[in-house]
């Protein structure tokens, strides 16, 4: 099975490897899995991540910048000093284990809720919006020249992808109408410096641990863009899990998030930030809707994915608070 | 006309039954998703209580604001036509009222503790 397929692999490039144990599925999804297990070695195990397409999965999706790409640019920030598992391995055809990667793995917690009530969190949650901040701003200033090939894509390219998806739900919603006509007469326009965009900067896809922020992982939405969208992406109010008075991850304030960005030499556009927050409220809510289609046409009837469409409206009410708040 | 106990009646009782019954013998992955389980089965509680009254309301408002009949289905995509296409916005009276209201209507079934609607609740 995947473990033998692993050890055939690791022992033919980890200096000293005998084996590998305790395989474990992270999770899987239509296009991509991820895999934990221990690479076992004379001097001790190496806890190592395998992320990859395995032949015959369906393809990615359009949005994907691919498993290559990301592979690239997580070894990329790692060597700019920014929190990122180093890497390991890329898949070949030898390996016989599909496409994507292998990288070290980085102790620590992704999950929201325990990430923001914890006690071994509470020292380090009044310190990670100023961390983003700067780990933001460090994914930004990665000079173009050694990124690998990534799609580029406008605002406007965005809200017109948005409404595409949002229309093709024939699920008439008049917050995400107002929303989508708010984004289109509020489109800033091309930003002074295109940047390399992470694309889902938020909660799930970062390592914390007691001392702040360890990784940035899931390179997956990756693309060529306005770096304000990362800061607007991270402020929106489904990731604050409750506390919706601390706008960055409902553990800090934009004022730090903004700091911290600024003091690694990067400015802020505050009202670009604001656009994207809306943009990335609207998306979250059409994605809900994706759930629900996808709920009525996939053979597996995940009960967690119809009910994951009815958190739409969740995104309605944070919409109407963004643009029509009342007193 | 059909038989008692009402649907509410039965999806609150087997709610409750996987709730006190069930949910302490279960562990892991099951448990996550049986409390999915619950959450829908109160979800459609509160559904089957709160929607007619809201639909209704909902239904009178749409008509006077776009002057037009038809199913709620059809009355929310000529709202959302017009607002796409310019016609309507939030400066038109009644607009915003109508979709601060619809929305807080759809949390009261979806999400009762959802924090932005919680804090909503408050201003009124």
């Amino acid at each position: 099975m995947i473990e033998e397929d692993l050890t055939r692999s690791v022992v033919a490039w980890y200096p000293g490897a005998t084996g590998v144990a305790g395989t474990v599925k992270l999770s899987g999804g239509a296009s991509q899995e991820t895999w934990s297990f221990e690479i076992m070695t004379p001097a001790g195990n190496v806890g190592a991540i395998l992320r990859r397409a395995p032949k015959g999965y369906g393809a990615a999706p359009s949005r994907a910048a691919g498993l290559d790409a990301e592979a690239a640019l997580m070894q990329l920030a790692h060597e700019a000093n920014l929190p990122s598992p180093r890497v390991l391995h890329v898949l070949d055809a030898d390996d016989e284990l599909g496409s994507g990667f292998i990288m070290q793995r980085v102790e620590g917690e992704t999950i929201a809720r325990k990430i923001l009530r914890d006690a071994q969190f509470a020292d380090a949650r009044p310190k990670l919006a100023g961390q983003l901040g700067r780990i933001a701003a460090g994914i930004h200033g990665l000079p173009r020249s050694k990124l690998p090939q990534l799609k580029q894509r406008t605002a406007s390219e965005e809200i017109g992808e948005l409404a595409r998806e949002y229309r093709s739900l024939n699920w008439p919603k008049p917050v995400f109408e107002l929303a989508l006509r708010w984004l289109r007469d509020n489109d800033p326009g091309a930003p002074e410096e295109v940047t390399l965009v992470h694309g889902d900067f938020r909660h799930g896809n970062l390592i914390i641990g007691a001392d702040g922020v360890r990784a940035v992982l899931d390179w997956e939405l990756a693309h060529l863009g306005d770096p304000m969208e990362d800061l607007g992406w991270i402020c929106v109010n489904s990731w604050r899990f409750g506390e919706i008075d601390k706008p960055v991850g409902g553990f800090g304030t934009r004022e730090d998030l903004f700091a911290g960005y600024e003091a690694a030499g990067r400015k802020v556009d505050a009202p670009r930030v604001t656009f994207y927050e809306v943009m990335g409220t609207l998306r979250w809510g059409v994605m809900c809707g994706g759930m629900m289609q996808r709920f009525r046409m996939q053979p597996d009837r995940s009960m967690e994915r119809a009910m994951i469409g009815r958190r739409a409206s969740e995104t309605e009410i944070d919409l109407l608070r963004l643009l029509a708040p009342r007193a | 006309m059909q038989d008692e106990p009402q649907p509410t009646e039965l999806t609150k009782a087997v709610a409750d039954f996987l709730r006190e019954d069930i949910a302490p013998l279960v562990s892991g992955q099951n448990a996550f998703k049986l409390r999915v389980a619950i959450n829908a089965l109160d979800l459609v509680t509160r559904q089957l209580t709160l929607e007619a009254a809201s639909d209704a309301a909902e239904a009178e408002r749409l008509r006077r604001l776009l002057a037009m009949q038809g199913s709620l289905f059809e009355l929310n995509r000529a709202l959302a036509d017009k607002i796409a296409n310019g016609e309507l916005d939030l400066q038109t009276p009644g607009v915003a009222e109508h979709l601060w209201q619809t929305t807080m209507d759809k949390l009261a079934v979806d999400q009762p503790a959802y924090a932005a609607y919680r804090r909503e609740l408050q201003k009124r």
